[in-house]
């Protein structure tokens, strides 16, 4: 799982979150760094909790409420990075890092009442402009390959293909320069 | 019934032995253990085999233990179809720091290949 390749280029530079935008269905949508609250975590159960399963990606979110809680427990951690989009105090998508080594991976979720409005394409940079402002260098995810919506989400924002042997495709993006004792 | 186990050195194919030492325990399917050449797993062979016997031991079970050599999904198709087994176990894969199950190579070749039913524990 180490030997991923990430791409010499650094992708483009995204504004790191707060920002806020008017979606496709005029919705005021605010994107923001979780603030460590118990609030913003119960509104992420929430939103969790009604999450179509059809949207689930290798597993997760989980399907229980119990489930969701403990997932959310380990990818809220501080090492972690968490950015939400909120319309009012309704969690309309989630975009989280977590730390792998010397990389992050990275998912994103958007509730199905949110999707299809560019939610997932500004979420996705703020995590990224976040992550960048953060110090991380390299960021990796999986996705299905029959998932185009999201391929091409991942594409638009500076992904590359990494592997693509396995059922789930691998990508890969680099935010930062390698330090220079890794003599890149 | 005629139960064939693969199993690597992977955290997933403990975790696949266990559940199925377990049912044969309950059940009295007819357990064959093929220890397989995984070069992402963490454990050797012998460790493997010891822990197999340690475990058959402890559950009183009695089962055929076999090392497979070459190709690891390609051999357990053989092996499961040649010899008329009636369902082939693996590991059910690994879950990525985020929580993505993740599907090994071994498994994937079995899923799409194999004409024996395949179970993947989880």
């Amino acid at each position: 799982m180490s030997d991923r390749t990430f791409s010499d280029a650094v992708a483009d530079p995204y504004d790191a979150p707060p920002l806020s935008f008017t979606d496709k269905e005029d919705r005021t949508i605010e994107v923001r760094a979780h603030d460590g609250s118990d609030e913003e975590q119960e509104a992420l159960v929430e939103m969790y909790d009604a999450f179509d399963p059809s949207d689930r990606a290798q597993g997760i979110p989980p399907g229980r409420e119990d489930r969701i809680r403990d997932w959310l427990e380990n990818i809220l951690d501080e090492d972690c990075l968490n950015v939400i989009a909120w319309d009012g105090d309704e969690v309309a998508g989630h975009a989280t890092l977590v730390p792998d080594g010397d990389a992050y991976e990275l998912a994103i979720f958007v509730h199905q009442t949110y999707q299809r409005a560019g939610i997932g394409t500004r979420l996705i940079k703020a995590l990224l402009g976040y992550g960048r402002v953060s110090g991380i260098e390299k960021v990796w995810l999986t996705v299905e390959r029959w998932n185009r919506a999201a391929v091409g989400l991942y594409q638009t924002v500076g992904f590359e293909t990494s592997d693509a042997e396995s059922f789930e495709l691998e990508m890969t993006i680099r935010l930062a320069e390698p330090p220079d004792e890794e003599g890149g | 019934m005629k139960v064939l186990l693969g199993i690597g050195g992977s955290d997933d194919s403990m975790r696949a032995l266990e559940t199925t030492v377990e049912r044969t325990a309950e059940v009295g399917d007819d357990l064959t253990v093929a220890i397989v050449d995984n070069p992402s797993g963490e454990r050797s062979r012998e460790e493997m085999e010891a822990r197999v016997t340690e475990l058959l031991d402890e559950r009183g079970v009695d089962a055929t233990v076999r090392a497979l050599d070459g190709e690891p999904g390609s051999a357990l198709v053989d092996l499961a179809e040649n010899e008329g087994f009636d369902q082939l176990v693996l590991g059910g894969g690994e879950t990525s720091p985020m929580g993505k199950i993740q599907i090994g190579n071994i498994a994937e070749f079995v899923l799409l290949n194999s004409h024996v039913t395949v179970t993947l524990v989880r």
